[in-house]
């Protein structure tokens, strides 16, 4: 006996719809990071970068846990590639969120004051995007219910459409602060325009790949 | 050997309804009991006859009864062998795959293979094939229904609430109708065939009404979020998860159990009257099956909860319905016939079924394949050591 038990093999979506919850939990820290950093309280910053950290640490066990538990042998209700896909994609998002909190402690960075007005909207428009991108995901156990049909494939359809908009209008406020930031060139010296003009790269493509991670989900529904 | 069935085989037969924790483990032994009991008694008959005489051509030895009884003797030691090591190897066998093979074996190498019915020896290996197919298939239509009727829908619970009477009539059809068309004739009622559609009717009515009373008892409250519906609408699978459950445990009885009494029933036909009487056998002999098969599943009850409590099965009530549900219509249909399908086989094939239709989180075709191995395996092991075992039997007795 117990053989038969076994033919049911253990069901990848919960595994990733907790990676994605991992890796938004990751963005949402970068705005009381940020807020920290305004105030050049580094102590608090570095708490914050510490629990980055950790969640993404949590984030890659459960990486790994869910490649290891998908061999070829397995036969899923979506395809396997684009199913490792979404993974990686949401991946992408925590690893950049540390990447961020890094460049900023390593350097002591500040955020210029009369870049905020524009920053701090930029930088929730792309946790925003991070947010659209779980509440999709998250959408996984609904789809498989609903065996990737019917309503349930259309209200995770909208949701991909207006993660689309979110990361449009993230791309919009960075070719503008990119601007403001062209603005300032004279006013410091040139390495840290430089590192500016990086970091708003690196907050950007948070959206960016929140919005892959959207992609990855259409294409899984869409077999 | 009956108790090496219920730990294997039974077990199996129950592992959609646990793996679904639709039912608790304690109902479903509650279930296990009664239905195989009845399954037993009132729709085995057909294939304990094909079992008998189905087979082997076992008059050509009414005159050397105790070859025979040796013979059936040795099936019985090497099927309960095999089913024992079987579930201590953890390898799920189907004690049809095993008894069958025994009597070929047996009747090839005593008999010589001219007694051997290969005709009807081919019809029973076509069943095999064909019945996981025809589950796999009825399961994957089964499931497109519900997902259409039900899931796809933007209501779910409201949609659920008018087709759910529907397939608990489903339910009730198919555990009447074997229990009208087959078990009434052993209580000596005859009836014709309009009285026998009428009695179908009116207890598949029956159970129609029961599992609505037990979904009204389901509370509910008024303002859902939408994320909750789907949990909602399980539970109210889970009932009829419950009752197919029980038409899965009847038609295991009916198929299995009077299996695996056939040669033991050979035997004391053989003792008692000298003779091969084709008619009456002693309920006693389906009682010890029953006893055997209901024990061996207590005592590996515990092993069972051990195995469903730490997996994460991706397995909602409403797949393991419409899994189970499919291959007890499956069975029902191949018993009434007479040929003896295996229930275990036919789960998975229906398992299968609603996996293709993207119903199933993951399901691991090795373990599937391993599974499919052991059964072609079963079938020469279990002759050979029927083989041996007779030859034992042969040189200890004569």
């Amino acid at each position: 006996m117990g053989s038969i038990f076994n033919m049911f093999g253990p069901s990848p979506i919960r595994p990733i719809e907790q990676h994605m919850r991992k890796a938004h939990q990751c963005v949402k820290h970068l705005l009381p990071f940020f807020e920290a950093v305004t105030k050049l309280d580094w102590d608090a910053a570095g708490i914050i970068q510490q629990k980055i950290v950790h969640l993404e640490k949590e984030a890659d066990v459960i990486k790994r846990e869910l490649r290891l538990h998908l061999p070829t042998g397995l036969f899923l209700p979506v395809s396997r590639t684009d199913l490792l896909e979404l993974l990686s994609a949401q991946d992408r998002i925590a690893n950049k969120v540390e990447d961020i909190a890094g460049l900023i402690m390593s350097r002591k960075m500040t955020i210029p004051e009369k870049l905020s007005d524009v920053f701090f909207p930029f930088l929730s428009r792309c946790i925003d995007a991070s947010r659209q991108a779980c509440k999709a995901t998250n959408e996984l156990d609904e789809l498989l219910e609903s065996g990737f049909r019917g309503s349930e494939v259309k209200i995770v359809e909208e949701m991909i459409m207006t993660l689309d908009e979110i990361e449009h209008d993230s791309d919009d406020m960075l070719s503008h602060i990119r601007h403001r930031i062209f603005e300032l060139e004279t006013e410091f010296p040139a390495i840290e325009i430089v590192f500016l003009y990086k970091l708003v790269q690196w907050i950007g493509d948070l959206a960016d790949h929140a919005q892959t991670v959207g992609g990855r989900l259409q294409i899984l529904i869409a077999r | 050997m009956t108790w090496g069935v219920g730990a294997n085989d039974l077990a199996n037969v129950m592992s959609t309804t646990m793996g679904s924790k639709a039912i608790t483990v304690r109902q479903a032994m509650i279930i296990a009991v009664i239905f195989e009991f009845a399954g037993a008694f009132l729709g085995g008959s057909g294939v304990t006859e094909t079992m008998r005489d189905g087979i082997i051509n076992s008059s050509q030895l009414s005159n050397q009864p105790l070859i025979l009884v040796e013979g059936m003797l040795g099936v019985l030691m090497a099927c309960t062998f095999w089913m024992n090591m079987a579930s201590y190897l953890g390898v799920p066998v189907s004690i049809t795959n095993a008894l069958v093979g025994s009597m070929v074996g047996f009747g090839t190498v005593v008999l010589g293979t001219d007694a051997v019915h290969w005709d009807q020896v081919t019809h029973i290996a076509i069943g095999w094939i064909t019945s996981p197919l025809i589950a796999g298939i009825t399961a994957y239509g089964l499931f497109i229904s519900i997902q259409q009727t039900i899931f796809v829908k933007s209501d779910p619970l409201a949609k659920a609430k008018i087709y759910i009477p529907i397939y608990l009539f489903l339910i009730g059809t198919v555990l009447s109708f074997i229990t009208v068309f087959k078990g009434l004739k052993h209580f000596d009622i005859h009836l014709n065939l309009k009285q026998e559609l009428a009695v179908t009717l009116a207890t598949s009515i029956t159970i129609t009404i029961i599992g609505m009373i037990f979904i009204k008892k389901i509370p509910e409250t008024p303002h859902i979020r939408r994320r909750e519906r789907f949990l909602q609408v399980e539970k109210y699978f889970a009932v009829l998860m419950a009752l197919t459950a029980c038409a899965m445990v009847f038609a295991h009885g009916s198929n299995d159990v009077a299996l695996a009494v056939g040669p033991l029933t050979m035997i004391h036909s053989l003792l008692t009257h000298q003779s091969l009487s084709v008619d009456n056998y002693p309920a006693w002999i389906i009682l010890l099956g029953c006893v055997g098969v209901v024990s061996g599943l207590l005592m590996y009850g515990r092993k069972v909860i051990e195995t469903v409590g730490s997996s994460i099965t991706a397995l909602t009530p409403s797949r393991a319905f419409a899994a189970t549900l499919a291959a007890a219509t499956t069975v029902v249909v191949a018993t009434s016939t007479g040929i003896p399908v295996s229930a275990t086989q036919t789960l998975v094939g229906a398992v299968l079924g609603v996996g293709l239709a993207r119903g199933i989180g993951a399901l691991n075709l090795i373990v599937i394949r391993n599974i499919f191995m052991s059964w072609i395996l079963t079938l020469p092991v279990a002759s050979l050591l029927t083989v041996i075992a007779y030859k034992l039997l042969h040189a200890l007795i004569g």
